[in-house]
């Protein structure tokens, strides 16, 4: 006979932990658990959170629980009300402030506290403290997350108030941008921040494969389906799921696969190459392309549909050139990337040099850029790292696209000396080379005041700085 | 003596580098001195709240979770902190004029109305 559950006692209004015994299994978990009631009022903490917290299980009953975790969840709306409306177990990254005033990174899992009844008690909120992992992820990779994404330009600004934005949805995303510009570590930060996570990110890149080898890749083959397939193949979608895809180089997508996606797309199902049986999964798709997708389905060769579905969220990458006040953030921090890795005691590039990289237009943009220092810093004997260190091809470089240098040529003399050579004017002119990064400055200050017409609201808009940071650059350097 | 609490609603606040308010009164001999001024911050920075303190010369800053660094920078301008105080903000400031106010304080009001789920 089932038993009533009047019988159980989940009916009465007893607290619910007194019916059920799980107190010793939680203080046996090495994750923090905190129960809380609809009033988000602390039922119960674990073991393990009295350590995380500094708070004895006591007296902390009845307390609100964000003032006993003192987490940054409340910056995420009201996430334990949205796990009571959506009955849908939540995943969120954030931090807490513990006793000792130390944050500590911490993954939250938010689940519904369901009686049999249906009825909804609270919630309980798993808090896995990430620390060694954040740890971990910053001595491989120097950085985490989008901090990995460097930028002061107004640009730059833009992409990473998007980033957030992006980050907490659930739909489509399109990247675009020229070829090293950081789509890649764009969608992978998209995805580090979002709900997702926890479950993998995979990359396929569209251009790289033939249309038959890549359906394959993409939804998977079942054993037999064509010539070789001796067994079962998952597919990316499959591998994927609950996670991110990342469709790198969509543009060169083959046009009867942009139909199989589309399908995905919408059903969220597809058939694995030479299957019967749908397979459903749930995947986010981030696509990215250096082409101009809009040029591509006015040409036919890339389905609109499709390009309507991708282009629900669209962040645009500048190129390095129109980033002109990250060129040196980004050079600075190679340089120091490499010379740590390498274990070099070069002290930094000489005023010749940085002349030279100045000038340049880098087509293969921040890729370019990075290969170029750890190119220089390879190569360098001592401690300063001068024009002949640079790759040959820089010395010989292609003009820069900007309107300033769109119509020079470099050429190093052999007294490090740069000369631009104007194709128009067969008179070369002596550039004179910047003593260092304040003259750089200078230059950009006036430039900008020129370009402007000496309106200096504009100007410092121009540069990204407030009024006050320009009048103070202004003063610093004499320009007054 | 000029005391800072952040606050949220009716409560200090959880962390006080997520507080987008703040209650700013003078004591003196116990007493409260002129009307107490909330004010609402136009963003959420710890290093914004530690500017407001120095600027308004506050002597004393109760506050829920804080981090170190903005503790000690606190400590350093000759500010005095309560931190981790949980609870009612007014009665958070009764107990400092009492003296009574220890840091990690749980205030009888903490829980809702010291009733128990």
């Amino acid at each position: 006979m089932p038993k009533k559950k009047t019988q159980t006692g989940f009916q009465s209004k007893t607290p619910l932990l007194d019916q059920l015994d799980v107190s010793s299994l939680l203080d046996s978990m090495i994750l923090g658990v905190l129960f809380v009631d609809r009033a988000r009022r602390v039922i119960t903490i674990n073991r393990f959170l009295e350590a995380l917290t500094g708070y004895s299980r006591e007296e902390v009953v009845g307390v609100q629980g964000e003032n006993v975790i003192r987490s940054n969840l409340s910056s995420n709306g009201d996430p334990v009300g949205r796990v009571l409306t959506s009955e849908q177990t939540m995943t969120l990254e954030g931090d807490i402030i513990n006793q000792s005033r130390k944050k500590i990174p911490v993954r939250f899992t938010i689940s519904p506290l369901q009686l049999t009844s249906g009825q909804k008690e609270g919630a309980m909120i798993l808090l896995e403290d990430i620390s060694l992992l954040k740890d971990l992820d910053n001595k491989i990779h120097g950085f985490s997350g989008h901090e990995k994404i460097m930028g002061n330009s107004p640009k730059m600004q833009e992409i990473f108030e998007l980033l957030p934005i992006t980050a907490r949805t659930d739909a489509s995303v399109l990247i675009t941008g020229e070829t090293g510009t950081g789509k890649d570590l764009v969608a992978e930060a998209i995805h580090k921040a979002s709900k997702r996570s926890r479950f993998p990110f995979i990359k396929v890149n569209c251009g790289a494969l033939p249309e038959t080898l890549l359906e394959s890749e993409l939804f998977g083959h079942v054993r037999g389906a064509f010539t070789g397939a001796d067994k079962d193949k998952p597919g990316m979608f499959r591998l994927a799921h609950g996670g991110t895809l990342f469709l790198t180089e969509i543009g060169d997508l083959p046009l009867p696969l942009q139909v199989k996606i589309l399908t995905v797309l919408d059903d969220k199902e597809f058939f694995p190459v030479g299957g019967s049986k749908k397979v459903s999964v749930d995947v986010r798709i981030i696509a990215a392309t250096h082409r101009d997708l809009g040029e591509l389905v006015r040409q036919g060769t890339f389905r609109e549909d499709l390009f309507y579905r991708l282009n629900v969220l669209r962040l645009h990458l500048p190129p390095l050139r129109e980033r002109e006040d990250d060129f040196h953030l980004l050079l600075d921090h190679f340089f120091r990337e490499f010379r740590a890795n390498l274990k070099k005691k070069t002290k930094g590039f000489n005023a010749a040099c940085l002349k030279l990289l100045s000038s340049y237009s880098f087509p293969g943009n921040i890729r370019e850029l990075r290969n170029i220092v750890e190119y220089a810093v390879n190569v360098c004997p001592d401690e300063t790292i001068r024009p002949e260190h640079l790759p040959k091809t820089l010395l010989s470089m292609e003009p820069a696209p900007s309107p300033s240098a769109a119509s020079t040529r470099a050429t190093l003399r052999e007294n490090g000396e740069i000369v631009m050579d104007t194709p128009a004017n067969t008179a070369a002119f002596t550039m004179p080379v910047p003593v260092g990064w304040g003259e750089v400055e200078k230059d950009m200050i006036l430039k900008a005041l020129t370009k402007t017409g000496g309106n200096r609201s504009r100007a410092a808009e121009l540069l990204g700085w407030s009024r006050s940071k320009l009048w103070r650059k202004i003063k610093h350097h004499d320009l007054a | 003596m000029k005391i800072l609490i952040t606050i949220q609603k009716d409560e200090v606040a959880p962390r006080f580098d997520l507080t987008s308010e703040i209650l700013i009164t003078e004591t003196q001999e116990g007493k409260i001195t002129g009307e107490p001024r909330i004010i609402l911050l136009p963003g959420t920075s710890g290093e914004d709240i530690c500017g407001l303190a120095i600027k308004e010369n506050v002597a004393l800053l109760i506050c829920g979770g804080i981090e170190d660094t903005h503790y000690q920078y606190l400590k350093w301008k000759k500010i005095k902190v309560v931190d981790g105080v949980i609870g009612p903000h007014e009665q958070a400031l009764h107990s400092a004029m009492t003296n009574d106010l220890r840091p990690g304080a749980i205030l009888p009001g903490a829980s809702i109305h010291g009733e128990k789920p």
